[in-house]
């Protein structure tokens, strides 16, 4: 079992947990994940390591409820356990003193997965101009976390409730224009987003890592459900990702992919509802 | 009595019509009385064959005669000296190309049905709440054991009866490898392999979960850092392959692994009591013929697929399934589109499968492996319309563990070069099962397991023997 020692909301629908799992944390690095069952019944939930700290043996997990599993995984308080925990998985990110600034850029929950990538590369005496985004003020974090790591940090919202309104892609391309001369930029958020910077900085010649996140199950490399087509060749994320080259993903693939359990996914929901509702549970 | 009267006994099994809608076992398993009655068709031959056609050198006769006498405890004592699993080995064993293959009796009438008794004897046991193995005392030594499937527990095992203190490091959340993940609850339920498990755990094996070899943890820091003497390899097979055609990332098209682990590990024929989907649509197709595209169909079958077929390139006489599987699957529907293989998977505008371009075949000359190859006939191009495509060509060595251990040789397929005993091109690093040999069976992965536990024996001993003088 694996302790929850402390949970924060972050917003209505954002929750963060520390769990305790010395192994992961003894081993975690900036880019790679973990996955979590929370019961006996439960599904498999990839997550991406969102921070570690190796002395407590933590690591922090922030997820959205979505479906039926994070929805239950978010009643789930500190004092409780999840079942099982296992990582850290897939490749870390490839860290090193680039000749000039490098972005990173998190978009809603993937301002969580950012967040230990810039940390490493301003270790590494990197000049890291951080830009982060959500839909409105209400599905924003971490901003102090993220400016602690950054030389520059600009904060949008679509719809222009906190920080500059508009998205990040446009955040960037001024900070772009501006500035020019950017060696890497790193995207965590949902597909659309990463596909929508991975446009952005193609004409721009800026080589461009995005984090996929396909539907997993293992997690290991035995079932090839979180394939991704990258430059024509089939790629399993969780083991030979989950960063990529996003100007060689298939990004249209990939979003198709992650609707496959679309209706399983609706049914579940609606039979947590419902169960809910129905009050037989004695949960509440 | 003569041999032509000695009839064998037919297995009880569940009607097709009411078995291809649930999950429960469909082999019922032998009555005491039928187990009594087989048991007597053995004749006891002086040099029996049989325990050469066994990976495991069970005693065949010995248990056999015992189960003769009614004598089902002493039955269990002779079958366990040598085989961990039994209960799982009766059930999954291809008992016709082993042990029942060198049966004598099998040349003028029918073999003992050998894999039947066994199974008998260890549900028998099970049933009673069989006693703790013995094990010897503590000896002081650590073992690792990475992956806690077939090889790796069966290795653990015998370990552990040594007096070892063994440790299995498995990368999902249960032990049991392709035992749970793989094989069919219908075929082998979930909780026989529970239950030997828990007899391993008796024997003192500690298991851990979650734990990822080349991750979360390495040989290097098991032998280095963390104490163990020796490690035994046993990751598998578990490496998916694709058949590399057009279309095969479209929605809807699934490996065999992935289908079945959803199914069986993850239990998404519960969904949604259970949180983990399986995803079927009306018309299922299964590339492949071997066990796992046969376990693949009949699960497609009972999930409510309204049409599943088994597509393969060769002829029925190659299929590389058990005849019992092919048969099953045939009682429950499943239909067979042989001399018959996809060159391309059609998609709809939404990016999910709806047809299958197809050539047809015809056997040519026998290739390397003695099989005729398959050749395809110019302009044979057909559709088949499927709307689920379920890929159960094969699978690979998973390479997370092999690329994370420096030194370590492997063949060009990515297995691990080991020799009959297990040992590979490190000191004290064993190997054995799926990851040394490819995709092969459950009992010759235990075999494999049991040599490099003797060979990891022998190798500690002689380094305790070494520092002592």
């Amino acid at each position: 079992m694996y302790p929850i020692v402390r949970k924060e909301i972050l917003s209505a629908s954002v929750k963060l947990f520390d769990l305790k799992a010395p192994l992961v944390a003894a081993k975690a690095k900036a880019g790679q994940f973990f996955i979590l069952r929370a019961d006996e019944k439960g599904e498999r939930i990839p997550l991406t390591i969102a921070d570690f700290d190796r002395e407590q043996g933590t690591i922090t997990a922030i997820f959205q409820e979505i479906g039926a599993g994070t929805r239950l995984l978010g009643q789930l308080e500190v004092g409780d356990a999840v079942l099982d925990v296992v990582g850290p998985l897939g490749v870390p990110s490839e860290i090193e003193r680039f000749d000039g600034p490098v972005v990173v850029v998190g978009g809603g929950v993937g301002i969580a997965p950012i967040y230990p990538i810039a940390r490493a590369l301003k270790e590494a005496g990197n000049r890291v101009i951080s830009i982060i985004g959500a839909r409105n003020r209400e599905l924003l974090f971490w901003e102090d976390k993220m400016a602690a790591v950054s030389d520059a940090l600009i904060v949008c919202t679509d719809d222009g409730s906190y920080g500059r309104k508009g998205f990040v892609t446009d955040a960037l391309k001024e900070f772009y224009e501006a500035n020019g001369d950017l060696q890497r930029v790193w995207a965590i958020g949902p597909m659309p987003m990463m596909r929508a910077i991975a446009n952005t900085t193609r004409p721009m010649g800026v080589h461009t890592i995005v984090s996929m996140n396909p539907l997993m199950m293992d997690g290991t490399g035995m079932c090839g459900a979180c394939r991704v087509l990258v430059g024509g060749e089939t790629k399993f994320a969780c083991v030979d990702g989950p960063e990529f080259d996003g100007h060689l993903v298939d990004f249209d693939l990939a979003l198709k992919r992650l609707a496959i359990y679309r209706d399983e996914e609706k049914r579940a929901l609606a039979a947590l509802e419902h169960h809910h509702e129905g009050g037989r549970c004695g949960c509440h | 009595m003569s041999l032509k009267e000695q009839i064998r006994q037919e297995m009880p099994c569940q009607d097709p019509q009411v078995r291809s809608a649930n999950f429960e076992e469909v082999a019922l398993g032998y009555s005491e009385e039928q187990a009594v009655k087989e048991a007597a068709r053995c004749i006891q031959c002086k040099k029996p064959r049989c325990r050469e056609g066994c990976p495991v050198e069970v005693l065949i006769p010995d248990f056999i005669k015992a189960v003769a006498e009614r004598d089902f405890a002493g039955a269990a004592v002779k079958l366990k000296e040598k085989n961990a699993l039994p209960a799982i080995c009766g059930r999954v064993c291809p008992q016709e190309s082993q042990c029942e293959q060198k049966c004598i009796l099998g040349v003028k009438s029918e073999p003992v049905a050998i894999g039947r008794l066994e199974r008998f004897v260890a549900d028998w046991e099970m049933a009673q709440g069989a006693d703790a193995p013995e094990a010897a005392p503590a000896n002081g030594e650590k073992v690792a054991v990475i992956g806690a499937g077939p090889a790796g527990l069966t290795c653990a095992a015998e370990l552990a009866k040594l007096g070892y203190a063994v440790t299995v490091f498995e990368a999902l959340h249960t032990a049991g490898g392709v035992l749970m993940y793989g094989i069919p609850e219908f075929r082998l339920p979930k909780a026989i392999v529970d239950k030997e498990i828990a007899n391993l755990r008796r024997l003192g094996v500690d298991l851990q979960f979650n734990a990822v070899i080349g991750r979360s943890v390495t040989v290097e820091e098991l032998m280095n850092e963390r104490g163990y003497a020796a490690v035994f390899l046993g990751t598998g097979a578990g490496l998916p392959n694709f058949m590399g055609i057009p279309g095969e990332n479209l929605c809807g098209v699934f490996s065999a692994n992935e289908f079945l682990t959803r199914t069986n590990l993850m239990k998404g024929f519960r969904f949604p009591e259970y949180g983990t989907p399986v995803k079927l649509g009306r018309k299922v197709a299964v590339l492949g013929a071997g066990n796992v595209a046969m376990d693949a169909a009949r699960t497609a079958v009972r999930l409510g697929a309204e049409e599943v077929t088994i597509v393969y390139r060769r002829s029925d006489q190659e299929m590389p399934a058990r005849a019992e599987e092919i048969e099953h699957a045939r009682e429950e529907g499943v239909q067979f589109k042989l001399l018959t293989n996809p060159v391309e998977i059609i998609g709809d505008e939404n990016g999910w499968v709806k047809a299958m371009k197809c050539l047809r075949y015809e056997l040519g000359e026998p290739d390397a492996s003695g099989r005729r190859k398959p050749v395809a006939i110019p302009g044979s191009e057909f559709i088949m319309d499927m709307d689920t495509v379920i890929v159960a060509i094969g699978t690979g060595p998973n390479p997370l563990a092999t690329q994370s251990t420096e030194g370590l040789e492997l063949n060009r397929r990515g297995n691990i070069v080991a020799d009959e005993e297990g040992r590979t091109s490190i000191a004290g690093v064993f190997a054995g099962g799926d990851i040394v040999t490819g995709a092969a069976t459950v009992i010759l992965a235990m075999g494999a397991g049991k040599k490099a536990a003797r060979a990891i024996d022998a190798y500690i001993t002689a380094k305790s023997a070494e520092a002592a003088n």
